[in-house]
């Protein structure tokens, strides 16, 4: 695989990309008509769409690069084992502490990968970055005050935004992993070395996390795989309600 | 032949859908227009990455183009340089104040701007409230005025 901007190498990058933003986007969907209040109904959902803007640009670009894919295509006509996206974007939204959680360390990770990416040898990518590090910032913003709100508020409150925290921060752990193609792409100036960006993801949420009454959990377990197809429980079934329309009557629009 | 009006002067007339009452030009997605030869190729770029009327203001820059005698039109997107509510024109943001939607402040540096002292665009008081961060559309989020007890829309600085 020739390792270049714009070549082989960076689709399967984009893909990654364009797969986490997705599959987020899908997630905060969900949420319509069933949050807290009706001002988070539209928060959650217009997070989504931010991120439903990047996948498909992310996706577009994969798709010219493979040749002859559309964004269509590649989110609705692949099976479990070609999506590439970090298993923590794909974990149940639970209760809404949950979701909480997973915005908070997925946008805190995004905010750091796009602020760097900004930078990249390949231009697409780098304008996809300085445009999404400025939606990111929002959605970062908006799960923080919630992280704090429900952290430092009621027993019930700070339990359950805990057991959100706890559940998710082992699959945390996979943003930051490298491999072969990483290493080759990231030597090239194309993608941030995902290594590099653990601190600044640390340095975001440790104060926020310690100013929510709450503590990072000491956790081991680091599971992984997603960044080569390999999903969770959970994810078919999520892939069955995102694809069945396209899939069911191919080739329709609005 | 008839005399065509220039192309640039055509798209004055397509305006933001959510917003009527901007331009594509006021708001600053109107990036460029050339005309080489018979052909014009309009260069836009979106607000936010998600904006669901890019495919609108796409069809619009068309249909406006071919009635006014341009068949052969090519709109392209850019993402870089990212858009920014600076890109707002001055007569933009008078008008978006008309309409009843607080426009942006101009932004600084830093990701995460603070939204401090919106007016409300019906009675002018600094005394204002924000309901929540997501209004109407992604780039807006709703406020309340202390003053008229009225709920207004405000353009997001980004």
């Amino acid at each position: 695989m020739r390792i270049e901007p714009g070549g082989p190498a960076v689709a399967v990058y984009a893909l990654r990309l364009g797969d986490d933003a997705l599959i987020v986007a899908q997630q905060l969907g969900k949420w319509a008509a069933r949050a807290p209040e009706l001002a988070e109904d539209v928060a959650l959902t217009n997070i989504g769409l931010d991120l439903l803007g990047q996948a498909r640009i992310l996706l577009s670009y994969a798709g010219e690069l493979i040749g002859g894919l559309t964004e269509d295509d590649l989110a609705f006509l692949r099976d479990e084992r070609a999506f590439l996206n970090c298993q923590l974007v794909e974990q149940p939204n639970g209760d809404f502490a949950a979701t909480i959680a997973r915005q908070l360390l997925f946008s805190a990770y995004q905010y750091e990968l796009y602020d760097a990416l900004q930078s990249s040898a390949d231009p697409t990518l780098a304008a996809v970055a300085g445009k999404a590090v400025k939606e990111v910032a929002y959605h970062r913003d908006h799960a923080t005050q919630w992280t704090l709100r429900l952290g430092d508020g009621t027993p019930k409150s700070t339990r359950r935004m805990q057991a959100g925290v706890d559940a998710l921060w082992p699959y945390a752990a996979e943003l930051f992993e490298s491999d072969a193609l990483l290493a080759d792409l990231v030597a090239v100036g194309v993608a941030p070395d995902p290594a590099q960006l653990r601190s600044g993801w640390a340095g975001y949420l440790t104060p926020v996390l310690s100013a929510a009454t709450m503590t990072p959990p000491a956790s081991e377990w680091a599971p992984t795989g997603g960044r080569s197809g390999l999903h969770t429980e959970g994810f078919g079934f999520l892939l069955a309600e995102m694809q069945y329309l396209h899939r069911s009557h191919p080739g329709a629009s609005w | 032949m008839t005399t065509r009006r220039p192309a640039r002067e055509v798209l004055d007339d397509v305006v933001d859908p959510e917003i009527p009452v901007l331009t594509i030009a006021d708001l600053g997605v109107l990036r460029e227009v050339r005309e080489v030869g018979g052909r014009v190729e309009v260069t836009i770029t979106p607000t936010y990455s998600g904006c669901p009327a890019m495919d609108v203001i796409r069809t619009d820059i068309e249909v406006a183009l071919h009635a006014a005698g341009y068949p052969d039109v090519t709109v392209r997107t850019v993402l870089a340089p990212a858009w920014t509510t600076d890109w707002m024109s001055t007569a933009g943001r008078q008008k978006l104040a008309a309409y009843g939607i607080a426009p942006p402040a101009t932004s600084g540096s830093g990701p995460v701007l603070l939204e401090l002292g919106v007016c409300c665009p019906q009675c002018h008081s600094a005394d204002t409230r924000r309901q929540s961060r997501c209004g109407s559309t992604a780039c807006k989020s709703l406020w309340v005025c202390n003053g008229c007890s009225e709920p207004f829309d405000h353009f997001r600085a980004i």
